[in-house]
């Protein structure tokens, strides 16, 4: 079984989805299942516990496991913070951190996001920091604790595809925990090369909410990831092929 | 360069000039372009370009799609005092009008609030006439700590004030700032803005910034439409909230648009904002700031709210009351007659109903 580890839990998908911008919360559940995603992030400022109808949490089947966000979280403190309110209002120890100090294009704040990893590693938390790909800010994400690394393809909600190629390509090369391509996954295809360059698995959530038929949406990105999936361990399969030939295919020249 | 510098740069600038030398190919071309700098947004804001409006529209919509989904923010205004030691020509609360004032006392606050709370919505924006007299900076910093304890997110629009004073109401709970600066053009400004602490342009110009400074993590601005120019205002209330959105990056920035509606006073407005010229105005802010906030208020009516969802708007208030007290007692005037009447239920099914998201709660008190 080809398995994706993350902190403590295994999971057999490498789609992980998300809650924002449907145009129904009914939808999510079709989604869900449509997708086989196993993994689903959730904005904290979007859970409201004291709404049933309009608490994202409600919407979601229970063996989902959640990954809330520290979307709106401005630097380090405020993500700390709404990791640990996330946790008492039973989102689990997962936790994705989002600090974001540009509203305009939205683009992580890497040097923040290390120090909140750090805190929040420390505190037993399964640390999936949202960065900008850069290979330094992912070692110090390995030190400080992070249980897997979530470059962006481009910025979130563009559907852009893998504007960072190049640099996801070092991450993913040299990074000893996951790799998860987030934002801007906007066409199947996209997910299929993120897939296919080694990343360990992708999240889409603005090209699945926003498509007309987000199930269907959810079906194709899942195909593809599982499409990329395979073609990449192909690839190592025919690599690892050469490096253990035991016959020799010159062997008969006596060389 | 302060924003006052920038719009002096326009002192001269020929508006009217400008427009007829716009070309179709220059708004089409403004209209797919993926970044828009200024003269794409005055492009768009050209007689011209209501030719294009459903090409403005659709493109509107996409990007708002792509950053919003189809979701709608909503909130809840409550008007806490009307007293106002000003004199502002087009306002129900000014201070030459012979109306009944009241201030909500904190234990009337408490109740309005609890009352407001039964919607479900977790946005509040609270708001006052502006007398420093009667509604100081402590009773403002109490009447935040009494919202908080209901309310995730809560928005002053209340007097301007200096970045220290904005400091403590960001530490008694207050998160965003609504600010318009009613009317860019300073001669109009002085016309309409005829006594009090209001009549300081220059000082209620740069408010957002010393709220951004504060802490704020929301800014929302815009012009009064109905008082200058309608498309110079445009223009610089885009302008304004792009220089805010450059300089503070951490700040979420939104756009109103406030059109002149009957109030006590019965102010002539200078200038008419009609709907075609409303809905190309939003697109443009839109296509120029893909990331704005687009609230739009119970000001206009039903009917028109519901169709602007579907292109480009994010926020909506939702059952507003614009007097005070007026979600229990309904004792005093209005501020200005709101036109959607309907209760936040009725709009929230309507939302859902269009095929959209409403967002009751969209941030977490920390
Ligand atoms: S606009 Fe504000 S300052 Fe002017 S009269 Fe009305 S409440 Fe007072």
């Amino acid at each position: 079984m080809d398995i994706l580890k993350i902190g403590n839990k295994e999971f057999s998908s490498r789609l992980l989805s998300g809650t924002g911008k449907f145009r129904d919360k009914n939808d999510i559940k079709k989604m869900l299942e449509k997708s086989g995603s196993q993994i689903i992030t959730v904005a904290l400022r979007r859970v409201n516990l004291e709404n049933p109808i309009d608490n994202i949490l409600n919407y979601i089947p229970k063996h989902i496991t959640l990954l809330p966000n520290t979307s709106g979280a401005r630097n380090a403190k405020e993500a700390i913070r709404i990791a640990h309110i996330a946790r008492v209002a039973g989102c689990g120890d997962f936790i994705k951190i989002e600090v974001i100090h540009d509203a305009k294009y939205l683009m992580p704040d890497n040097e923040e996001t290390i120090k909140a990893t750090k805190a929040l590693a420390n505190d037993g938390f399964i640390v999936l920091p949202y960065i900008l790909p850069d290979i330094v800010t992912c070692k110090k994400l390995e030190d400080a604790g992070a249980s897997a690394v979530m470059p962006l393809g481009s910025p979130i909600g563009s559907n852009a595809g893998l504007q960072t190629k190049s640099l996801i390509e070092m991450i993913i090369e040299n990074s000893n925990i996951p790799v998860i391509v987030d934002a801007g996954i906007g066409l199947p295809s996209h997910a299929a090369q993120a897939m296919e360059m080694g990343a360990d698995a992708v999240l889409i959530n603005t090209a699945i909410a926003t498509a007309s038929s987000p199930a269907l949406a959810a079906r194709a990105f899942s195909l593809a990831i599982e499409a990329g999936r395979t073609a990449y361990l192909l690839k190592l399969q025919e690599q690892s092929k050469y490096a253990n030939a035991s016959s020799p295919l010159t062997g008969f020249l006596n060389l | 360069m302060s924003f006052a510098n920038i719009l002096k740069e326009y002192e001269n600038f020929d508006f009217q000039n400008y427009f007829e030398n716009v070309t179709d190919e220059m708004i089409l071309t403004s209209i797919e372009k993926k970044e828009l700098n200024k003269f794409d947004f005055l492009n768009l804001l050209a007689p011209k370009a209501k030719n294009y409006l459903e090409k403005l529209a659709q493109k509107a919509h996409k990007i708002t799609v792509a950053n919003f989904g189809y979701t709608i923010n909503l909130y809840l205004p409550i008007y806490v005092s009307n007293y106002c030691s000003s004199n502002c020509l087009y306002c129900g609360f000014s201070k030459k009008n012979k109306i009944q004032r009241k201030k909500l006392s904190l234990e009337e606050v408490e109740i309005e609030a609890q009352e407001i709370a039964k919607s479900g919505i977790k946005s509040i924006l609270f708001l006052t006439g502006e007398s420093r007299k009667v509604t100081p900076l402590s009773y403002l910093c109490e009447v935040a700590k009494i919202l908080k304890k209901q309310f995730s997110f809560v928005s002053i629009e209340v007097f301007p004030m200096s970045q220290d004073d904005y400091k403590k109401l960001f530490k008694a709970g207050v998160d965003g700032l609504t600010i318009y600066q009613e009317v860019y053009d300073k001669k109009v400004y002085q016309q309409v803005h005829v006594s009090g602490e209001k009549s300081n342009y220059d000082y209620r110009l740069e408010t957002p910034q010393r709220g951004a400074e504060a802490g704020f993590r929301a800014l929302n601005i815009g012009t009064l439409f109905g008082l200058g120019d309608i498309k110079k205002e445009a223009f610089f209330s885009g302008l304004h909230a792009s220089y805010l959105s450059n300089k503070y990056l951490e700040c979420e920035l939104g756009l109103s648009l406030p059109r002149i509606n009957d109030a006590e006073g019965h102010f002539k407005p200078n200038t008419i904002l009609d709907d075609v010229t409303f809905v190309q105005i939003m697109c443009a802010y839109r296509l120029f700031l893909p990331r704005v906030e687009i609230n739009i208020s119970t000001r206009e009516n039903a009917k028109f709210r519901d169709n602007l969802l579907g292109i480009c708007a994010t926020k909506f208030s939702a059952g507003s009351k614009t007097e005070v007290g007026g979600y229990t007692k309904a004792r005093t005037e209005p501020q200005f007659e709101i036109s959607d009447k309907r209760q936040s239920d009725e709009v929230i099914q309507r939302i859902q109903s269009l095929g959209y998201e409403p967002v009751y709660k969209n941030w977490e008190s920390i």
